[in-house]
């Protein structure tokens, strides 16, 4: 059977925000670019992001530059970040943010006319460029617009839209191709008919995403399979910081079946407050040590904050989201919750019912019509939910190139830039700034190729067995097996992690392995989605045993990842990293990997007694040699 | 063997469903109270044209279908500033001078164009219900290319609201205490906010400008017509009622059929 | 609180199909999105439907419900009776690829039809100063997440297949009115507005605001505004004669 075929210099997989930077770069250095993604195009997952994206513009408060962004990130993610992409990342993301703007976006404005910029968790000062809370959809909509715009020189040019840039829309890839250690090309199938199509190209940047569908209760789309992590793990790469999952503290928790979807931070950021069933405000008792300083210790001066920034601390409920998340689940164990199995997330009582409805309208119009709920009159009920993966794939901060030449990565899936844990706005800031390095690193990279890499048919064999192979079984629905894995992962390794419970989960993880390969898919090939989810099912798998067995290695507890039996920081580990890949395609091998010590200039940007608590005493003598 | 393969012949058709809609709730009742509503008013417009008389001396009450008065076959106070500029070779009714402003306002108005085309042209008679036309232009050529000139019937129509207030005012100054002045006066302020709610005046106070902020009297202007104008359906309707009633009204005194004190 | 409702709904390839009668259970608080995902689960694995977000941002699960276009996420089975029979079918203006999926391919060409954000020499990013109450308008399009529930249910295509070459529908009309509002752009649309993009099939018989899930205000804010500025352009003798008298500047 004759197979649809295409030639590219660059393929991105996703059309989310960083795939769709990175496109946008990859054409504008002149490379022939494909866009693979499984939704239409403009549906990705970045429309969800609500509270806008953090760049050091200092249009709101003119103290705040790069520096202060980069301290507050390394902090929000507990010292483990990669620095070098923390620090490209507070660099660049103003211009990014203002490129957005001669594209086309309209963020919501200062009075001087510059970009609005606001309060956001973790953040020293109001740094999150905006538009009301629908920030996601205006990035993801301006990028669109932005490759429409490319597509349209390329109609003047050479009279055909799609002559260097295309987008393979409702198309999923399940393979990528190499030749020898290069990457060669990605295989996949149209969704829409079933039918195979193979992408030649020397480059591939991953730009998928997150893990999200493998736990029951997540704010992520059915898309967030963990497709580009697996992808890279099959092709050879590693993935770093797989433990790390971000719980965003405020996920609805009613009605059952939306639970788990967002309730933005901007809710906190502009006054909303947390309640337990007793009517207290009890994120005043889970401030933790390292942040005892920096935010208000009594409802008083929390309040005056939101007026005077400058001589208040801020609320405890603008916390970074690990800590918050932690504290909610703290609370419902307790017995103090909400009717639904939440806490109360009350802003009826703190804003005017107008107000509430000019700065969060698809929050009013999201509980209203989903819920009933009228959050200008009651509190809203939330929880903790799944909401974004820190680890994936590793990378080369400055271009984005994974381990395997002519790999990159950008966005949710790649690791490192986070840390332990992500700052709300410094992910929409991430894909801006690293799918536009990945896209011209996949560029330079092809530049610099003495020859296009070839795909080998008997890959494309291989690939197109695997691809069949549910439809031609007709074992257990694959609905089931899912089901099992998110209870699994949501129960065993969710927010506090023990390791008995870990284990037990990586038991589970090995049986439904076994499941996998006998799931059958009824129906035909065209858009049958039992058979896409028997096909993702492979990528969740290879994930969730990742964050296993990474959940179990790291005896501590920082950002995303808490453990009850080593709770608190430990500095030693601090340092590591741990490595996941895999050599057979199934089984998961976890590595230690020491992390490089910090720049110079870099880390004198700290006070001793912040770094005190986070760092060895070895590397603290280090310290003290460097800034003396 | 079936195809269903990707290019299968049968692709690329909307699914063939065959009935006209698949709505179950009433769509019909709207348009069909549309239709009736807008019926009536033709009728009685037609009706009032030959009606007389249709004016009330000493309460100076004038029936808003008739005003303003043009002709010398008008009654003498009934003539606007006492003027007959048609003269006496005129002698069909003065309603027939004038309707044809207020009523090509309405006529092209954006919200009684949406309200015909869907309760008499039936195109479409609801959302989602199929129309009955096998051909359909819009408003692309003539006639209803015509319907861009909305905004010049617009310029007319302030004038007649104008002098609509205009007899109200005099109607309240020579009988305060009686019903019909206002009534005249509610008239006139409904066909005041209807005209002022109109789309064309919201385009032109400032929204054909791109720079609010750099014309702020207009931009206050123009937030104030746009909330006249998210009204304008409620306002066309109840103005259309209020000239009815009023007209009705004033044509009852007119021929004494009400005649207490206070008419 | 669980019980159980009667569905028909439209199954096919291509575009024959036909309504299939199913009976599944309905629990407190869902959406018709989770009853077509209960019916995947149980009774139709290859059911097909297209969605994303299920909170109503990303326009994916357009469908018809009981013949008036919704997203399945955002329609509450509560505001049905339980005895009601509830008809779901695939958008009527668009091909159908299967079941509930449609061909939406023809709104990503009119997309590309729309000359692009057209900023003026030499402002460079950064440097772009503008009033909130200046951005407001657009910005209220800009919500727009793209169900192509407007487009769907607009008479203009939907009942008059031949119209779509001429017709850029609500979506992509209500696009050219946000950058025509712009501060920053500087393209000339007003005229292709009318000429290429098919302003005057629009009778602004309000459908597409009846349906948009984001209640943008898409007839009285984005198209009448438009055709106004359209007269001001082609139908009005006065402003023309201003206009080559006063030369005024746009």
């Amino acid at each position: 059977m004759e197979i649809e075929r295409h030639e590219y210099d660059v393929v991105v997989i996703g059309a989310g925000g960083a795939g769709l930077r990175a496109a946008i770069e990859a054409r504008q250095q002149g490379k022939r670019t494909a866009i693979v993604c499984k939704s239409l195009f403009g549906k990705a997952h970045t429309v969800m992001a609500e509270g806008g994206a953090a760049a050091a513009m200092g249009n709101v408060n003119s103290d705040d530059n790069w520096m202060v962004h980069f301290r507050d990130t390394m902090r929000g993610g507990k010292f483990l970040n990669n620095w070098r992409m923390a620090e490209l990342h507070a660099k660049e993301a103003p211009d990014r943010v203002w490129e957005l703007e001669a594209w086309g976006a309209l963020f919501d404005r200062t009075k001087d006319g510059k970009i609005s910029q606001r309060n956001f968790g973790g953040h020293e000062y109001p740094r999150l460029a905006h538009v009301g809370d629908r920030t996601g959809l205006e990035l993801i909509r301006t990028l669109q617009q932005r490759v429409v715009a490319l597509q349209q020189e390329d109609y003047e040019q050479h009279g055909d839209y799609e002559a260097y840039i295309k987008v393979f829309a409702e198309c999923t890839v399940t393979r990528l191709l190499k030749d020898g250690d290069r990457i060669s090309g990605a295989f996949g199938y149209w969704r829409e008919s079933g039918s195979f199509v193979v992408l030649d190209a020397p480059a591939v940047v991953l730009a998928t995403g997150g893990i999200g569908k493998s736990y029951v209760v997540t704010s992520n789309s059915w898309e967030y399979t963990g497709d580009g992590h697996a992808l890279a793990l099959l092709a050879g790469a590693d993935l770093i910081n797989m433990e790390f999952i971000q719980f965003h503290p405020t996920g609805m928790v009613w009605p059952p079946s939306v639970r788990g979807i967002l309730v933005t931070e901007s809710v906190r950021g502009d006054g909303g407050v947390l309640r337990n069933s007793a009517g207290e405000r009890f994120m005043f008792n889970y401030i933790p040590e390292v942040f005892k300083d920096k935010y208000a210790t009594t409802e008083e001066e929390a309040d005056r904050w939101y007026t005077d920034q400058a001589n208040n601390r801020r609320p405890p409920e603008l916390l970074p989201r690990d800590e918050v998340a932690r504290a909610i689940n703290a609370e419902v164990k307790a017995g103090r919750g909400s009717p639904q199995g939440g806490v109360f997330l009350d802003v009826s009582t703190r804003l005017p019912a107008e107000e509430i409805r000019r700065r969060l309208p698809s929050m009013h119009h999201q509980f209203k019509e989903l819920a009933d709920v009228d959050i200008t009159a009651e509190p809203m009920q939330v929880g903790p939910t799944c909401h974004y993966i820190m680890g994936g794939v590793e990378v080369d901060a400055d271009t984005g190139a994974a381990a395997v030449p002519g790999l990159f990565a950008a966005g949710e899936v790649s690791g490192g830039m986070h840390g332990s844990n992500r700052l709300g706005g410094n992910s929409l800031s991430d894909l801006l700034v690293f799918g536009r390095r990945a896209g011209a690193g996949a560029a330079a990279y092809v530049d610099a190729l003495p020859a296009r890499p070839k795909i080998g048919q008997e890959q494309l064999d291989e690939a197109r067995e695997e691809a069949l192979a549910p439809l031609q079984r007709t074992g257990e629905n694959p609905y089931e097996v899912h089901h099992e894995l998110q209870r699994t992962m949501n129960e065993l390794v969710g927010i506090i992690r023990k390791a008995e419970e870990v284990a037990e989960a990586l038991e589970v993880v090995e049986k439904l392995k076994e499941r996998v390969r006998l799931v059958g898919a009824a129906g035909s090939r065209i858009y049958n989605p039992g058979w896409h989810l028997a096909l993702d099912l492979r990528n969740m798998i290879l994930v969730s045993e990742c964050v296993a067995r990474a959940a179990l290695l790291r005896e501590e507890s920082r950002g995303g990842h808490t453990r009850d039996d080593f709770p608190g920081m430990n500095p030693e580990w601090r340092r590591k990293l741990l490595v996941c890949s895999t050599a057979d395609g199934s089984s998961i091998t976890v590595e230690e990997k020491v992390q490089p010590a910090m720049r110079d200039d870099l880390i004198t940007l700290f006070d001793r007694d912040e770094l005190k608590k986070y760092l060895t005493d070895e590397e603290m003598s280090e310290f003290d040699g460097i800034s003396k | 063997m079936s195809q269903t393969t990707s290019d299968a012949p049968v692709r690329r058709q909307r699914a063939q469903i065959k009935v006209r809609t698949l709505r179950t709730d009433r769509w019909w009742l709207a348009p069909l109270l549309t239709f009736l509503g807008l019926s009536a008013f033709l009728v009685y417009g037609v009706w009032a044209i030959f009606d007389t008389p249709y004016y009330v001396p000493g309460a100076e009450y004038i029936a808003p279908f008739s005003s303003p008065c043009l002709a010398t076959s008008c009654p003498e106070g009934a003539r606007l500033f006492g003027l007959a500029p048609f003269g006496d070779w005129y002698t069909l009714p003065p309603g027939l001078l004038i309707l044809g402003l207020p009523g090509g306002f309405r006529l092209t108005c954006y919200y009684y164009r949406k309200s015909y085309y869907r309760s008499f042209w039936l195109s479409p008679p609801a959302c989602a219900v199929q129309e009955p036309h096998g051909k359909y232009t819009g408003e692309t050529r003539l006639p209803l290319i015509m319907q861009n000139i909305h905004r010049y019937f617009f310029y007319a129509a302030i004038v007649i609201g104008a002098i609509l207030s205009y007899d109200a005012i005099l109607a309240l100054v020579h009988k305060p205490l009686g019903l019909g002045s206002w009534i005249l006066l509610l008239n006139a302020v409904l066909i005041a906010a209807y005209t002022l709610s109109c789309h064309s005046c919201r385009h032109i106070t400032a929204g054909r400008l791109n720079h609010f902020s750099r014309h702020p009297v207009r931009y206050r202007a123009w937030t104030f017509v746009s909330k006249l104008n998210a009204k304008h359906q409620p306002l066309a309707w109840a103005s259309m009622f209020s000239v009815m009633g009023a007209d009705f009204y004033v044509r009852l005194v007119a021929k004494g059929i009400i005649a207490f004190p206070y008419a | 609180m669980s019980y159980k409702a009667k569905f028909k709904v439209w199954r096919g390839e291509g575009g024959e199909g036909k309504l299939e009668d199913f009976t599944v259970e309905v629990n407190e608080g869902e959406v018709v999105l989770d009853i077509i995902h209960r019916l995947q689960a149980t009774q139709a694995p290859d059911l097909a439907v297209r969605w994303n977000c299920k909170a109503g941002k990303c326009g994916s699960c357009s469908m018809e419900i009981n013949g008036k276009p919704r997203l399945g996420c955002m329609t509450r089975m509560s505001t049905f009776e339980e005895d009601e029979t509830i008809t779901v079918t695939p958008m009527r203006t668009f091909p159908v690829i299967k079941d509930l999926v449609t061909d939406v391919s023809f709104n990503y060409q009119k997309a590309r039809e729309i000359p692009s954000f057209t900023p003026p020499q030499g402002v460079r990013p950064g440097e772009y100063r503008m009033q909130q109450v200046d951005v407001e308008r657009s910005q209220e399009f800009r919500k727009c997440i793209e169900c192509f529930m407007c487009n769907n249910i607009c008479h203009v295509i939907r009942d008059h297949e031949e119209n779509k070459p001429a017709f850029a529908g609500p979506r992509f009309l209500m696009r050219i009115a946000e950058l025509d509002m712009h501060p920053y752009d500087v393209a000339d649309r007003q005229e292709s507005a009318q000429e290429e993009h098919g302003l005057g099939y629009c009778n602004i018989t309000k459908c597409c605001t009846e349906v948009c899930p984001e209640h943008i205000k898409i007839t009285d804010n984005a198209l009448i505004p438009m055709k106004e500025r359209v007269v001001d352009r082609k139908y009005d003798p006065l402003v023309w004669l201003g206009n080559k008298i006063f030369r005024r500047p746009k």
